[in-house]
């Protein structure tokens, strides 16, 4: 109490002025660092990805604008729409594995006494090499003649698939790889957030005779729900911006069929020279992730 | 309160220079600094707070006692620690049997379980064809300078915004926390084209390590957790310190710092793993071969090369992750878990 009053008196003096300019010019002597780095490597990038989606640039003489030309041209683009429609279908498919599949897996390893070192640090295992790796991997096990897979199904004489050369299995090869070295991750998390569940919840639900899947349906899912909540929204902003895997593995073909939003974008800047192109086709990924992200922020706030 | 850091106040600043307590990692402060720091604990210390007690999860204790319990549970186990193997493990081990396997070898059908002869000469041979000490070499200097980098700038930036709170501080935080809901792929070709030709100075960064450093340390989400944990160190501390005539510096190496470990341990490995498995950024930032980190030499160079060799190559990329891994595993999964649950 004292110390407050103190300080609010000497807040007017000319002494309390200078220290606190001189407070001041050193807070921000330490900001300097951070306050540089972020105004040339993100906010200067977000501001000129607007200016970039509706100028033309050469990079000799000054960018010219040319209003919506160039969205013009990116939605007139026979890849546009697969781009999209492939986006959307590998954010949904790799949500319906690689979302369920964490959470079961959690619920499982959960219950466990025993092996539980051994099963974490396995399933983070793929999460830990480098992307590439893992991608690179897949594609020889994917390759129709030697792949692993192919060698699996013949083992139990089931016919071969071309996996990455057939429209039908192009992109379901994608979200397997994407799968395989993501789950880890969700499957941690999950852990953690069941381990704060309180016993006696389990206890009062078995006294009222809960079966298994019922004290699953009343006591563990409400007790995740945030974070299975804010898990779906950063998985579906994470999956969208899907790039590597159809970069590395098919080069957005057989036929468009793997071509996504993310990896037109980069044909578009470095495989046609046309940046414009390119920040219009990332200006629209940003406003379709910064729905999920305002989502995102909005539920994390609320709790 | 103010007994607990007096044995600093009495001779100035020096003598809190031995008292410095010096934590193992994650066990929070040391006992030297007394009652204040004692009953203070980091953030991080939280998540295990529940792991004194009996824990119980679905299952209850005396069901798995019955017999029936106990078969069903020694089935599951035994499900799930075999399909982890074979979903997780059995693909590792393909690459690297395969790799050590010959070309003909690779291609016969059915494929051999065990190569035929240990043959680690492809190894040798994939480290010379690919340079992957050069990949190595890279990949090392980006990820150090990437983390050295980092820590310097968001640990002082998160300092300033914590404990000297300038004005305008709220609206610099909340500026950095915003890049946090702008996913990294849509500002790619803008970042680019900035490394590329940077404004005011017009320098070109490219081919230059100065193009994975300078993006790396501005992270928001480092520059949150760490402001976080600076948030919960007691005020009495510093103020003792502040009276002693401590500078901010000063107050910052001495005293925040050392209580901060845990956190700087998980921020640490973070930004290393960041550097190490990005993919896309070092493949536009970094064009030159001789420039190239590992993931994106091996991948560029990827289609030129016989499988067994590329097997051999994605091996050498994948130990030191997994080294880092073995070592740092605690932190790494604390890290995990503390962006995901608050953030």
């Amino acid at each position: 109490m004292t110390a407050m009053t103190v300080r609010g008196s000497r807040r007017r003096t000319p002494g309390a002025v200078r220290r606190g300019v001189r407070r001041n010019l050193t807070a921000y002597g330490f900001l300097c660092g951070a306050l540089i780095c972020f105004a040339f490597f993100s906010w200067y990038p977000m501001v000129r990805e607007f200016l970039l989606s509706f100028q033309k640039t050469n990079f000799v003489g000054p960018p010219e604008w040319v209003g919506l030309d160039n969205f013009r041209t990116v939605a007139e683009d026979s890849a546009f729409g697969p781009a999209w429609a492939n986006t959307a279908m590998f954010t949904l498919l790799a949500l319906i594995v690689g979302y369920a599949v964490p959470f079961v897996t959690a619920i499982v390893l959960n219950e466990l006494r025993h092996a539980k070192a051994y099963l974490r640090f396995v399933v983070y295992l793929p999460v830990m090499l480098p992307p590439a790796v893992a991608v690179l991997l897949f594609k020889w096990f994917y390759d129709p003649g030697p792949g692993l897979f192919n060698q699996v199904l013949d083992l139990v004489h089931l016919p071969g698939l071309s996996w990455l050369d057939s429209t039908d299995t192009a992109l379901i090869s994608l979200v397997i790889v994407s799968t395989w070295m993501n789950l880890g991750t969700g499957t941690l998390i999950y852990l953690a957030a069941l381990q704060s569940i309180p016993s006696d919840l389990y206890e009062a639900a078995e006294l009222d005779g809960a079966g298994l899947f019922r004290r699953v349906w009343h006591v563990t899912i409400p007790q995740t729900k945030l974070i299975l909540l804010v898990m779906l929204l950063l998985q579906i902003v994470a999956t969208m911006q899907v790039f590597i895997e159809p970069y590395l593995l098919t080069g957005g073909g057989p036929e468009n069929a793997t071509v996504t939003v993310a990896y037109l974008m980069y044909q578009y800047a470095f495989s046609f020279g046309n940046f414009g192109g390119g920040g219009a086709l990332g200006l629209m990924l940003m406003i379709v992730l910064m729905i999920f992200s305002a989502v995102y922020l909005r539920v994390s706030r609320d709790n | 309160m103010s007994n607990s850091t007096g044995q600093s106040s009495g001779t100035g600043v020096r003598p809190s220079r031995s008292a410095r307590p010096v934590p193992p990692p994650a066990s929070g402060p040391g006992k030297a600094q007394g009652a204040v720091v004692r009953r203070f604990r980091g953030p991080g210390r939280k998540a295990g707070e529940n792991t004194g007690r009996e824990f119980r999860g679905l299952v209850s204790p005396h069901t798995l006692n019955t017999t029936r319990g106990r078969v069903i549970y020694w089935a599951v186990l035994v499900t799930v620690v075999v399909s982890f193997t074979v979903i997780f493990v059995f693909p590792l081990y393909w690459m690297v049997t395969g790799a050590l396997k010959s070309p003909e070898d690779l291609a016969q059908m059915p494929p051999s379980l065990f190569p035929e002869s240990l043959n680690f000469d492809v190894y040798k041979e994939a480290w010379d064809q690919l340079d992957l000490g050069l990949f190595l070499r890279n990949t090392v200097v980006y990820a150090a300078g990437a983390w050295l980098f980092t820590l310097a700038v968001d640990v002082s930036a998160a300092y300033a915004l914590s404990k000297l709170r300038p004005v305008l501080g709220k609206a610099v935080l909340g500026l950095m926390l915003s890049t946090l809901m702008i996913p990294p792929m849509v500002i790619l070709l803008p970042a680019y084209l900035t490394v590329k030709d940077l404004p005011i100075f017009g320098w070109n960064l490219l081919n230059t390590p100065w193009a994975i450093w300078l993006p790396a340390a501005a992270n928001g989400f480092f520059i949150f957790l760490l402001k976080r944990f600076f948030d919960s160190i007691p005020r009495e501390l510093l103020e003792a310190a502040e009276m002693d005539g401590a500078t901010p510096a000063r107050i910052l190496w001495s005293i925040v710092l050392p209580v901060s470990r845990p956190i700087l341990g998980v921020v640490s490995i973070l930004s290393v793993m960041n550097v190490w498995k990005d993919f896309v950024w070092p493949l536009l930032v970094q064009p030159d071969t001789d420039k190239m980190p590992i993931s994106v030499g091996i991948s560029s160079l990827s289609a030129q090369m016989p499988q067994n060799v590329l097997m051999a190559a994605l091996v050498i990329a994948s130990i030191p992750a997994i080294v880092i891994f073995l070592f740092f595993q605690r932190s790494i999964m604390a890290g995990l878990t503390a962006g995901s649950l608050k953030g």
